[in-house]
């Protein structure tokens, strides 16, 4: 059975951390006809019972119910209640609570502070699903943050200049895993937080690039550089290389063959559409050698500023 | 309109991804090439397409189009299935020809991309 984040939090937390610190007693001498008004005025089920400040007992509303339908005469707490009260330490671990409520199928128990004896609060089940669910949520909301802090990764990261490197390898005719290197380049600039117009066209770019390594070549490497204000792909392969690359860049022209064309690629149009999402696209080629491929984008911010100029 | 409406006004079979219909179609886009689609589709399309490799999924996932709509009959491939539902990406089959699909979207208010 796996572990779950439930189990981790039982036994992490404390009894005195989900208790019920405002403790309503009664005293043991109290007639059992006054109960009514403090279960109902109090909207509870069950209290403790003290005698001297000492915790002497427990009743409960069914302790209570027990007396009215035997139609005794009105007598006190102490003779009713229920004497072997079985109590939790205040710094026990809520594992221990819950065991004790499977194990006595109680309602409640009582909480004693372990140095002084002293009655410090009570617990029932519903207290602990309360306080299981109350740290879930702080959890969470630190998870937020968390997340809100990767996307300003760039803020706390303190350096003179920043760059983060991400490498993907591409293995060449391999059609099957044709987007991954891309895809994953993608999750990656989303989790870092950067705008998903940048994302966009970081993601088509890369998978252009990606798609051209597997339809031409063996196979090659793509290294995205992020750094403030943008972000860059150095793509790169050793061969075949492009005899013409201007005639290349022209949309349409293509020297792919036809079964690939049949797959609905090769169309001629990879590295237009590379050029229309960057912002600098730089193309060397030599045939027999390799192509080295440049593609710049810059993120929001800097897009903006550059419109503006 | 709702992907899930169009899937019931041209009764399109659901091969993947069931559980995402309730997205938003805010265009339409019929094209056969990778690049065409890349460099055309925005998110939140439709892709009317013959193709039915693996690859349709990237493009469609790495554009966030909204699904994508194999006509004349044809069956997406086990892996196209695989990554789809991986995607979390819908994909639907129809017998009816690339036209007749484009029309019939056309005529519900889809609009292209103009």
């Amino acid at each position: 059975m796996p572990f779950t984040k439930v189990q981790e939090l039982v036994y992490e937390m404390k009894v005195n951390e989900v208790m019920t610190r405002s403790v309503i007693t009664v005293d043991a001498r109290t007639p059992m006809s006054q109960l009514r008004e403090v279960f109902r005025d109090k909207k509870i089920s069950g209290t403790p019972v003290v005698q001297d400040g000492k915790l002497v007992g427990i009743i409960s509303l069914e302790d209570f119910i027990k007396w009215l339908y035997g139609r005794e005469q009105n007598s006190v707490i102490e003779t009713k209640m229920t004497k072997e009260v079985e109590t939790l330490y205040d710094d026990e671990p809520l594992v221990h609570a819950v065991s004790k409520f499977d194990r006595l199928g109680f309602g409640r128990f009582a909480v004693i502070e372990r140095q002084t004896g002293r009655l410090v609060g009570v617990i029932t089940k519903g207290d602990i699903i309360a306080g299981v669910l109350k740290k879930l949520e702080i959890d969470y909301h630190e998870e937020e943050i968390h997340r809100y802090r990767a996307s300003h990764i760039f803020e706390d990261i303190v350096a003179d200049r920043t760059t983060l490197v991400f490498e993907y390898d591409v293995i060449g005719q391999d059609f099957d895993r044709g987007g991954e290197s891309s895809s994953r380049l993608k999750r990656t600039l989303k989790r870092l937080g950067l705008d998903p117009v940048t994302v966009r066209r970081v993601a088509i770019a890369t998978y252009e690039a990606e798609m051209n390594l597997i339809v031409f070549t063996e196979g090659g490497k793509i290294v995205a550089r992020v750094e403030p204000g943008r972000v860059t792909m150095e793509v790169d392969d050793s061969g075949p290389g492009i005899a013409d690359v201007e005639k290349a860049l022209q949309p349409g022209y293509s020297t792919a063959p036809q079964w690939v064309r049949d797959l609905g690629f090769g169309a001629g149009m990879g590295l237009n559409n590379i050029q229309k999402c960057a912002d600098h696209m730089d193309i060397v080629s030599a045939p027999g050698k390799g192509t080295h491929l440049k593609i710049s984008i810059l993120t929001g911010d800097e897009r903006e500023a550059g419109r503006d100029s | 309109m709702k992907l899930a409406e169009i899937v019931e006004k041209l009764d399109l079979a659901v091969r993947t991804a069931g559980g995402r219909l309730g997205r938003e179609v805010t265009a339409g886009y019929a094209s056969d090439l990778m690049s065409d689609v890349i460099a055309h589709a925005k998110p939140g399309t439709l892709w009317v397409t013959l193709q039915i490799h693996q690859n349709i999924v990237a493009v469609a996932s790495m554009n966030e189009l909204a699904g994508i709509v194999l006509v004349n009959g044809r069956e997406p491939e086990a892996e196209t299935i695989e990554k789809a539902e991986a995607e979390g990406l819908p994909i639907m089959v129809t017998p009816l020809p690339t036209f007749e699909v484009v029309g019939r979207l056309y005529s519900l208010g889809i609009p292209g991309i103009a």
